[in-house]
């Protein structure tokens, strides 16, 4: 694996453009900013197609025969298929404004990583084969072929972009590149480009149920440890079921929780805020992910795994489902779950079964985002609530980029923090909200190979956590995204060592007081509370 | 290349009028046939590109929501930058369209040694709006060729527009900031190595067209004053469809007129097709009510997928050693 240069180095960003223009400075495949190739068992699973095993660093990438047409054809098909394809392919005036509003632009200083020059690498190749003035034009219309070096280039920088959509709230037009990159990394598809990193969880996604691949004997027992903790914390039991029929609520949340810190503190925020409820819920087993990198191979790929949600909820005879705490997970269930597989008739609207809300804003799809949900209780004031105890972190809040952009769900995670927490500042206004940056690793990019690139996507975010520690001593980085929790943790390792990461509902677990509990000396990580750190 | 190239089109373009009209006396030509002929390419294909792009239709509701959610009663929503109702679209789209809202969000993002900083950049924002709005005045000013009588609003804005009551004829601001915003906008190009990075013959061509037309117009109207009347008997005879050959106009009307037609026919055809476009836009014109409101793809179809019995076929074992439930024994 390739060496991570030390953060002093990697902050050192060039943002020279090359003395060659773009169309002739091939990509230089540098080893730490890529993936390794998909593996051919975990395409065979899922009927993707030219499943082969291949490696990226070499030379022949075992292509299927014509596969020029393959992608032209393709192309054609998805032209006619989504009007942001075709749109956004023809209306941009390459004015700039998305240039520097891309983490791997700051972060990297290639000019292929602007929105504007990433989407024009596969914008040139519809202007030659699609467009009268590429065809008579040529170079001098911006079209050119598409041959081997073009597609090598498509595939190194359609993976450096994570669909995170901050370009898009700067253009005028609105062009998004995530829909430009979708569409990229559906062509790659077809020609068995994928890589390890995310048809891995593809396949046990599809076959087990969730990305990790646990097995339903696996989650019980991963529930299990969690359950021995929170007793071991309040002195309570808590007994929640998997793949029960008849209860009100499924709940649904991304599988990373269940199996690596800190997301496992806030599966156990969870299961200790239902328990307090005594809400009528079940977990389970089959649908047991909520999030969904299929969405990152195709979007028949993401429709397929996304099949599940529904279909447990139907079985099982649940009223609705409240989703837990992930990014891309609500990315698809606000825009694209009612739409795959709605509608979803068969539930009722959700209505909070302690408060009584009703979520008009749910009505069609009846799924709920937990923080809505924990926001609407601590509103009714259904919650008691101990702050002091998260007296020992300084938090800042990170939006999730599909959350903000995809959905606005802004206020309710902060309304939440407020209440579970003293001591919470904000990051500074332009990395925050709809103009909140990526934490570098999205979409799939979070494999260790690939960890020079994720640094350098992740410094705009890293920079900002930065400024807020060295300015209120801020420790602490709450998100609402697994993916988030996994990928920050690192980057907070590398680029502001101090700080740590944590999911809203570990805070709210903190702080809840339970009835019955157990005077509490140990938060969920079971390290001392405040005040009580002479007590070990 | 991506300079020259359109900088000397531009160059010859001219030429071609002046020659056309000083040596040759195509004045049928340059004043009647090719005029006639960009406009109707610039209709149909405006319309043809419109209708191309409306025919692929929206599979999903993906608007970019900038602002709060409409969520619970007692969380204020963002009506406009995150609207839930087709009249928040409406502002959303008026406020996109007439006053470029996005782009007054930019920023300019820089590391100053290792830190990222974010300073204001209103400069773009600002020399768009000011180019595209007094483009827009100047077209609504000629209308004033194609009418027999003036309105009063047209008086008005003509009347606005000369508010520095300068010259004779009056000098028109709109003239004087339409200049300025096009060289802005091809300095800013050629300036900020990025942006030359990405800048096509495409990016240029438009730019020193439009600063040829204006320049030209500038030129006919405060310097050699062509003869008006003229012009107007012209315009007024393309709109009866029986146009006549004025006297006596001068060859820089007929030059301001063929590069006009120039970028009638060359728009549907270019990136320019933005004005058109930005109406469709699905990330802007779309309501953010995606769990209120069910949104269908025509072209959805139906995909394999692992079912409940498939997942409990290959794990009952499994699930049964732990005690979880299972549909069938």
């Amino acid at each position: 694996m390739a060496k991570l240069p030390k953060p002093e180095e990697l902050a050192k960003v060039d943002f020279k453009p090359p003395k060659t223009g773009w169309m002739d400075t091939p990509a230089n495949l540098k080893p730490g900013t890529f993936c390794w190739g998909a593996k051919a068992k975990n395409l065979q699973v899922v009927d993707f197609p030219n499943a082969r095993d291949w490696n990226p660093t070499e030379d022949d990438w075992k292509l299927p025969k014509e596969w020029e047409g393959t992608v032209l054809e393709a192309m054609a098909d998805r032209l006619s298929k989504y009007r942001s394809f075709k749109l956004f392919l023809d209306i941009c005036v390459r004015c700039g404004a998305c240039a520097d509003k891309c983490h791997f632009f700051i972060g990297t200083g290639d000019p292929k990583n602007m929105p504007v020059l990433r989407t024009e690498l596969l914008r040139s190749v519809y202007k030659k084969y699609f467009t009268n003035s590429g065809k008579v034009l040529g170079k001098l219309g911006g079209a050119r072929e598409l041959t081997y070096d073009v597609l090598k280039e498509w595939w190194y920088y359609f993976y450096q972009c994570t669909e995170c959509r901050r370009c898009s709230v700067f253009c005028p037009y609105g062009i998004d590149t995530a829909e430009i990159t979708l569409m990229a990394r559906e062509f790659m598809n077809l020609l068995g480009l994928n890589t390890d990193w995310i048809s891995g969880p593809v396949s046990n996604c599809y076959t087990k149920g969730n990305h990790l691949g646990l097995e339903p004997h696996t989650i019980t027992s991963s529930v299990e440890f969690f359950l021995d903790d929170i007793e071991t914390i309040t002195g309570i039991k808590v007994e929640p079921t998997f793949n029960r029929k008849g209860a009100e609520i499924l709940f649904v949340t991304p599988s990373g929780d269940l199996f690596a810190d800190p997301g496992t503190y806030t599966a156990m925020g969870y299961l200790m805020l239902f328990h307090e409820l005594g809400l009528d819920y079940t977990w389970s087993t089959y649908a047991s992910e909520g999030g969904n990198f299929g969405f990152f191979t195709s979007n028949e790929m993401a429709k397929r795994l996304h099949y599940k949600i529904y279909a447990e909820a139907k079985r099982l005879g649940v009223k609705y489902i409240i989703g837990g705490e992930c990014g891309h997970m609500w990315r698809l269930i606000h825009q694209y779950l009612d739409t795959w597989h709605g509608p979803a008739d068969f539930l009722e609207v959700p209505r909070s079964p302690v408060t009584g809300t009703v979520f008009e804003n749910a009505c069609s799809t009846k799924m709920v985002h937990v923080t809505e949900f924990t926001a609407d209780l601590i509103k009714n004031g259904k919650l008691t609530l101990d702050p002091s105890r998260n007296d020992h972190l300084k938090l800042t809040y990170h939006d999730s980029c599909n959350t903000a952009r995809g959905m606005g769900l802004l206020e309710e995670p902060r309304y939440v923090i407020r209440n579970v927490c003293n001591h919470f500042y904000e990051m500074p206004e332009n990395t925050i909200r709809e103009k909140t940056f990526c934490c570098g690793s999205g979409t799939g990019l979070n494999a260790s190979e690939n960890m020079e690139l994720r640094m350098q996507g992740g410094l705009p975010r890293a920079n900002a956590v930065k400024h807020v520690h060295e300015k209120y001593g801020v420790n602490m980085l709450a998100n609402i995204c697994a993916i988030d929790r996994a990928t920050l943790k690192a980057s907070m390792d590398y680029w502001v060592p101090a700080v740590g990461v944590t999911g809203v509902h570990e805070l709210v677990g903190n702080a809840m007081v339970m009835t019955g509990e157990k005077e509490r000396t140990q938060d969920l990580r079971l390290e001392p509370l405040p005040g009580e750190e002479g007590n070990e | 290349m991506h300079i020259a190239v359109p900088f000397f089109t531009v160059i010859f373009l001219v030429l071609i009028a002046y020659a056309g009209i000083e040596a040759a006396h195509l004045h049928v030509l340059f004043g009647i046939v090719i005029p006639y002929a960009a406009f109707t390419v610039f209709v149909l294909g405006f319309i043809l590109r419109v209708r191309n792009w409306g025919r692929s239709p929206v599979p999903f509701r993906i608007p970019t929501t900038c602002g709060q959610q409409k969520s619970l009663p007692w969380i204020k929503a963002s009506t406009v930058e995150n609207p839930s109702s087709t009249f928040g679209v409406i502002v959303r789209m008026a406020l996109e369209i007439l006053f470029f809202r996005s782009l007054f969000r930019n920023l300019k993002t820089e590391m100053h040694e290792d830190r990222v900083v974010y300073g204001s950049a209103k400069w773009l924002w600002l020399a768009g709006l000011a180019f595209h709005w007094s483009f827009l005045i100047i077209v609504i000013r000629h209308f004033r060729f194609f009418l027999g009588d003036i309105p009063f609003v047209l008086e008005m804005v003509e009347g606005l527009d000369a508010f520095l009551q300068i010259g004779a004829p009056l000098l028109y601001t709109t003239d004087i900031i339409i200049l300025g915003a096009v060289t802005y906008l091809f300095l800013r190009r050629v300036a900020i190595p990025q942006l030359k990075y990405i800048s096509l013959a495409a990016d240029y061509f438009p730019l020193f067209l439009i600063f040829g037309i204006a320049l030209s117009g500038v030129l006919m109207r405060y310097f050699f004053k062509v003869h008006v009347v003229g012009v107007k008997t012209l315009t007024m005879g393309w709109l009866s469809l029986s146009p006549v050959i004025p006297e006596n106009v001068g060859v820089i009307f007929y030059i301001h007129l063929f590069l006009i037609s120039v970028l009638l026919a060359y728009f549907p055809f270019s990136k320019l097709m933005h004005v058109g476009g930005v109406f469709l836009s699905p990330t802007r014109n779309l309501i953010n009510n995606n769990r209120m409101k069910r949104h269908v793809n025509p072209w959805d179809y139906p995909v394999h997928v692992h079912t409940y019995e498939e997942y409990e076929e290959e794990f009952r074992d499994k699930m049964k050693s732990v005690g979880l439930p299972v549909e069938k024994e």
